[in-house]
């Protein structure tokens, strides 16, 4: 495959920039800073340096053996992006895009959050480099959410409540893009999915993508060869991407993305973006879209917050249309039986986006040889989503002895 | 000719500036809209900004961001919105119209279509605020055939992109006042009449200025550098204040009176 995205930001036919002309200058510096900075070896030795001693990586590759006993089929390996500093991979790329702000001379950062991972994640960074840190969250979100509020504001961080359209993550987005059209002199926006305008969908991508080269080199090192299949969940797409990236070229590495079917793919009640979305523009960029026929950007849902999203980064449309990955819908209740195997199996407990990248591992591995290999994305863990788990399984705590 | 032009080269004679107010249209229902439409004529408008509602309006801020809303909820479609300004003609409204939409509906309706029905249904101009000059290359081809002009945004931001931008131009140049979204504001960009400047340099075109303007002083102000002022959100909040009285209909002109006294005013 050629190598993507080409200087307009396009992988090809999807991304670009599109957005208005008081943020095109900022979007031009970013790139420029970044292709600068991409570059420079002191630059990358301190990202190494943080990622490796600030947040632990690298992460493991676990084999989960009894997981892959009580499926019967696939050996499955869980890439362990849920031991990282704040408990999910969102840091790999706050700490990259930190390190560009600061390089960049800006005092200030800003950053969307649905369910707060991001968010905590941006908040730990600002912290540790001594910026100033907005969060944007929708009112929702904050409510739904208000561990993960009093997490980013006792690192130092103002949560700014969204009060716009439907008070969720994509609001969130569009709140702080508007933030920063006003604020662009001393704000850096990190974005923290692999979505948005160039060269966001390529920064997140290249700061994500060491879950895939330690992967990589990890199987190698356990198996002696690549795996036949990775998987991951996908919102907008980050931990997917990251993964994914270093195996594109090995055409005998199938890759599948899982993605949010909420209540069914057949209701009105899910965040399946692939599934039932069409290409269109949906904040700075082109690619699958969940909207209605007048273009109208439908509101998704997920149990998980964190795949709660009507878009998909513009990478994975492209892997997607030209038949390099595979998106699979898997709904609330599947993700829930997942994450409790999980959790039974092997004593991990997944966050609910991770649980749907297993839920579909659940699936597939079975119809699989026991020689075969199944990397699996295990993108956060979760603790977070502990009052929501209980919520669903009717509040069954008192039980525990 | 094309009726933007038509309309600036008498404004020019006349040493005129235009007042562009800006509406979304079908808030708070498509039948109120037309009827403010031949109020903001009357109150002495030269072109008016039909702005098409869309869930995710990234350059605007929360005035127009509700109006979207309400005209949402009635499930106002592109369609709808073009449809309007065949209907404000038959009405009588000779003023030229000009639509400001988002991207997405666009695409969605299909590009040709789209621009097939715009050139059939009475509207000059387009202002697509999410499609910068490095995506509009097929739109930009498509509106000129039509001979429909499409309006580009210029920043105080855009400094080197000003030329390039006013370059492909087509009707006239939109300037924004300030760094942010739409919304009435006291402050504009510190370099906003050096930015002014530039832009008039670059062009041939008429230049509007547009975001944030309010109050007769601000319009006063800018007659001055400019050809053109535009009204949005301000007109907007008073669409919004006088929704009890449009929605009554024994009030309805009440509210309409409103409307057009607020709009008179700005050009004092």
């Amino acid at each position: 495959m050629n190598r993507v995205p080409d200087e307009n930001g396009r992988f090809g036919k999807f991304g670009g920039r599109y957005v208005p002309e008081t943020l095109m200058n900022a979007l031009l510096e970013l790139e420029e800073a970044y292709n600068h900075y991409s570059k420079d070896e002191s630059f990358q030795e301190e990202i190494r340096n943080l990622l490796h001693k600030y947040s632990g990586r690298p992460t493991s590759l676990y084999y989960a053996e009894r997981l892959s006993e009580q499926l019967g089929g696939a050996k499955i390996y869980l890439k362990r992006e849920d031991l990282n500093h704040t408990g999910a991979h969102k840091i790999n790329n706050t700490i990259g895009q930190g390190v560009l702000a600061k390089r960049m001379g800006k005092t200030k950062i800003i950053a969307e959050t649905g369910a707060g991972q991001h968010g905590v994640a941006s908040a730990t960074i600002a912290a540790l480099l001594g910026l100033e840190c907005k969060v944007f969250m929708g009112e929702e979100d904050m409510k739904r959410q208000q561990l993960n509020v009093f997490r980013m504001q006792l690192l130092g961080a103002e949560v700014v409540p969204v009060l716009s359209g439907t008070r969720t993550l994509k609001d969130a987005c569009n709140e702080t893009l508007r933030y920063w059209v006003s604020h662009v002199d001393d704000t850096y926006y990190i974005l923290g999915s692999a979505t948005g305008p160039h060269p966001y969908p390529m920064i997140v991508r290249d700061f994500q993508r060491i879950i895939g080269d330690e992967s990589r080199k990890q199987i190698v090192a356990e198996e002696g060869r690549l795996p036949d299949y990775v998987v991951a969940a996908v919102g907008g797409g980050s931990n997917a991407i990251g993964i994914f990236y270093p195996f594109i070229e090995d055409a005998d590495v199938r890759l599948i993305g899982v993605e949010a079917a909420g209540r069914g793919v057949e209701t009105e009640e899910h965040a399946a973006t692939m599934t039932k979305g069409r290409h269109g523009v949906f904040q700075g960029s082109l690619s699958y879209v969940l909207q209605d026929d007048n273009g109208q950007v439908l509101p998704a849902h997920s149990i998980s917050a964190g795949l709660d999203y009507p878009g998909i980064g513009p990478e994975h449309s492209y892997l997607k249309d030209s038949g390099r990955a595979e998106y699979f819908p898997i709904t609330d209740d599947e993700a829930m039986e997942a994450l409790q195997l999980l959790s039974r199996t092997e004593g991990i407990i997944p966050a609910l986006e991770s649980a749907h990248a297993i839920a579909q591992t659940v699936k597939l591995a079975p119809t699989l040889d026991k020689d075969q290999i199944i990397v699996v994305s295990l993108s956060g863990r979760g603790d977070k989503d502990v009052e929501t788990i209980m919520s669903k399984l009717g509040g069954a705590v008192d039980e525990s002895h | 000719m094309n009726l933007i032009d038509t309309v600036f080269a008498k404004l020019r004679e006349e040493k005129r500036t235009a007042l562009i107010p800006f509406l979304t249209v079908g808030d708070p229902d498509l039948k109120t809209s037309l009827a403010i439409i031949k109020q903001l004529e009357e109150s002495g408008a030269d072109l008016i900004e039909l702005g098409v509602p869309y869930s995710d309006p990234l350059a605007d801020g929360p005035v127009i961001q509700r109006a979207s809303e309400r005209a949402l909820k009635s499930s106002i479609t592109l369609r709808d919105c073009i449809e309007a300004a065949a209907q404000a003609r038959e009405a009588g409204v000779k003023l030229p119209f000009i639509l400001f939409t988002y991207f997405n509906p666009v695409l969605q309706f299909g590009l040709e279509a789209f621009m097939e029905l715009v050139k059939n249904k009475e509207i000059s101009g387009l202002i697509i605020p999410d499609l910068p000059i490095e995506e509009d290359a097929e739109v930009r081809q498509l509106a000129e055939a039509a001979g429909i002009h499409l309006i580009p945004l210029v920043a105080p931001t855009s400094k080197d992109r000003v030329v390039r931008i006013s370059q492909k131009a087509k009707g006239f140049v939109y300037c924004v006042s300030s760094l942010g979204v739409t919304g009435v504001r006291a402050e504009f960009h510190s370099g906003i009449d050096d930015f002014l400047a530039t832009v008039r340099e670059a062009t041939d075109l008429p230049i509007a200025v547009g975001f944030g303007i309010s109050s007769r002083e601000q319009v006063e102000r800018f007659s001055k550098q400019c050809d053109g002022v535009v009204v949005g959100s301000a007109i907007v909040r008073k669409i919004e204040e006088s929704i009890p009285l449009l929605e009554v209909e024994n009030t309805r002109a009440e509210g309409l009176k409103q409307i057009g006294e607020f709009v008179a005013g700005l050009k004092g």
